[in-house]
C-alpha cells in the first residue's frame, strides 16, 4: 500500500463538510491533550510515535478499515514513519503534509454575503487555532481586518478578486496570535489603523482608529464605522460594516465573551467589558450579524463553516450576555479564567514591534489553542 | 553530569532523535546513563515522555547555545 499525502486544506474541507475521517495523532500525550484537530465527523486516537517504533500491531485494531485514515504529528516526520509502517502492514493511510504546523496556519476563505452595490464580505477561518479574520471587497478595493501572519493568503486572495488592499485594521492589540496587519500595510501601501489606546507602546507609524471614525472602501463607499468597545483590551474597537455586520473583535464571541486579563488588568477592565456588552452593544440593531475574531469550539461553526450569528440571538442565547448581577459577572470573568495563551506576552511585544522573531520562532509562539474567552 | 555514552543527534529532525536514542539505550546496561544532544525543539517533550513510557529515568536536561542536552538512565 502506498502512503498518500493529505493537505491541511483537505482536512479543513472534511471538517466543514462533515465527512468522516479517522486521525491517528502520534504526538506525545501532553501536546495532544493541549490541542488537536477537531470536527463533528472526526474520530481521533492518540498514540505517541515513540511507542510504535517496535511495531504498529497494537494500534492496528484501533484503526477502522472502513474510514479514511490520516496520521498526524507536529511537523510530519513521525507521521510519515508511522504511515509507512501501517502501509507495510497492509493499510491504506495518508499523513498530514506539514503536520500540526500546517494545520495551525491554514486559512479557509468563506464568503459571508453581499454588501450593497456588489461589494462582498469574506471570512478567513483558521480552523487550527480558532482565529477569524476578514476582508471587505468593494469596487476594486479591499480592507483586511484582524489579519493573521500568513499575509500571502490575503494578498493572493485580493489579487484573485482584482482588488487592491487600501486599508488594514486591527480591532485590538492581539495577545494570542501575531498580526499580519503591519506587514500587509507595508507591502501594499495601505493605511494601517489601530486603536490608539492599545498602541501606546508600538514602535511603528499607524493611523489612530477611534470611535466615530469612518473608513471607506471602494468608490461605492462601503463604510466601516468604528465603535469604541473596551474590555478585552483598553483600546478594543468594534466595527460595523455596511450597517450589516458587527465585527466584535475579542469582546463578544458566539458562545462566550472576551477575557479582560491578557494585559494583566482583569480587575480594571472588567467594568469596561460589562459596559460594552450590556450597554453599548444593547444600543445597536439586533439585526447586525456578529463576526468575532475567534471561535472556541467547533460547534460554533455554521453549516458552511463560517462563524457568525445575529446580535439579537446572542443576547438571547449567550450566557455571558445574560448575567444580571454585576458582582456575579465580575466573579465569572475574573475568577474563572482559563490558562493564558502560549507565549502571550511575547506575542503582544511582537505586535507592538518591540521584538521581531524569525518565522520559525513566530510559528512556535503561536502553537496551541487561542484561549481568549471565558465561558 | 557523568555519562556512559554520548549520542549526537544534533541537526536531526523528529522522529530521528528518538529513534537514535532508543537504539543507543538498547546497547547500554540497566543503570547506565546516556547523554543525548539534540537541536530539534520537539525532542524536549518527546524524550521526557518516551523515557517515562519506556521505564527509563530522565535525570537532567539543559539547554546550551540552542543545543538541548539530556541525561537518561536506562531502566
Amino acid at each position: 500500500m502506498s502512503v498518500k499525502e493529505m493537505t491541511a486544506k483537505e482536512i479543513a474541507q472534511k471538517v466543514i463538510k462533515k465527512e468522516d475521517l479517522f486521525i491517528l495523532d502520534v504526538r506525545n500525550q501532553s501536546d495532544f491533550n493541549d490541542w488537536k484537530i477537531e470536527g463533528e465527523s472526526i474520530e481521533i486516537f492518540n498514540t505517541p510515535y515513540f511507542d510504535l517504533l517496535d511495531g504498529v500491531e497494537e494500534v492496528m485494531e484501533r484503526i477502522p478499515v472502513e474510514k479514511e485514515v490520516v496520521v498526524v504529528c507536529a511537523k510530519e516526520g513521525s507521521s510519515i514513519l508511522v504511515a509507512d509502517m501501517l502501509s507495510e502492514a497492509g493499510r491504506s493511510v495518508s499523513y498530514l503534509k506539514g503536520g500540526m504546523k500546517a494545520w495551525s496556519e491554514h486559512l479557509e476563505p468563506i464568503k459571508l454575503g453581499d454588501l450593497h452595490d456588489g461589494a462582498e464580505m469574506y471570512q478567513f477561518v483558521r480552523l487550527g487555532k480558532g482565529c477569524l479574520s476578514y476582508m471587505v471587497i468593494s469596487n476594486g478595493e479591499a480592507a483586511v481586518i484582524d489579519s493573521t501572519r500568513m499575509t500571502d493568503v490575503y494578498l493572493e486572495f485580493a489579487a484573485s478578486k482584482e482588488a487592491k488592499i487600501t486599508h488594514v485594521l486591527d480591532t485590538h492589540l492581539h495577545a494570542d496570535h501575531i498580526s499580519g496587519g503591519r506587514q500587509i500595510a507595508e507591502q501594499t501601501n495601505a493605511t494601517y489603523w489601530l486603536p490608539p489606546k492599545d498602541a501606546t507602546e508600538v514602535t511603528f507609524a499607524y493611523q489612530a482608529l477611534e470611535g466615530g471614525n469612518v473608513v471607506t472602501i471602494g468608490n461605492t463607499a462601503i463604510d466601516i464605522h468604528a465603535l469604541y468597545s473596551p474590555g478585552h483590551t483598553i483600546g478594543s474597537t468594534s466595527f460595523v460594516v455596511d450597517e450589516k455586520y458587527l465585527l466584535s473583535g475579542d469582546i463578544l464571541f458566539i458562545d462566550s465573551i472576551g477575557r479582560p486579563d491578557l494585559a494583566g488588568l482583569a480587575e480594571d477592565w472588567v467594568g469596561d467589558l460589562r459596559e460594552t456588552l450590556y450597554n453599548r452593544y444593547r444600543q445597536l440593531s439586533d439585526e447586525l450579524i456578529v463576526l468575532p475574531s475567534h471561535f472556541m469550539i467547533i460547534e460554533e461553526l455554521n453549516e458552511n463553516g463560517s462563524v457568525g450569528k445575529q446580535l439579537g440571538t446572542l443576547f438571547a442565547e449567550n450566557h455571558g450576555l445574560n448575567i444580571k448581577d454585576e458582582k456575579e459577572f465580575r466573579a465569572m470573568v475574573t475568577g474563572n479564567l482559563p490558562p493564558q495563551p502560549n507565549a502571550y506576552q511575547e506575542i503582544r511585544e511582537t505586535n507592538m514591534g518591540k521584538m521581531t522573531p524569525d518565522s520559525e520562532k513566530q510559528r512556535e509562539m503561536e502553537i496551541g489553542p487561542n484561549r481568549c474567552a471565558v465561558r | 553530569m557523568n555519562s556512559d555514552k554520548v549520542l549526537d543527534a544534533r541537526g536531526l529532525a523528529c522522529p530521528m532523535p528518538i529513534v537514535k536514542t532508543k537504539k543507543a539505550i538498547n546497547e547500554l546496561e540497566t543503570g547506565q546513563v546516556l547523554e543525548v544532544h539534540a537541536t530539534d525543539k520537539g525532542a524536549k517533550a518527546d524524550l521526557a515522555a518516551w523515557s517515562r513510557s519506556g521505564g527509563h529515568e530522565l535525570l537532567e536536561s539543559a539547554e546550551e547555545n540552542d543545543v538541548f542536552k539530556f541525561w537518561i538512565k536506562k531502566g
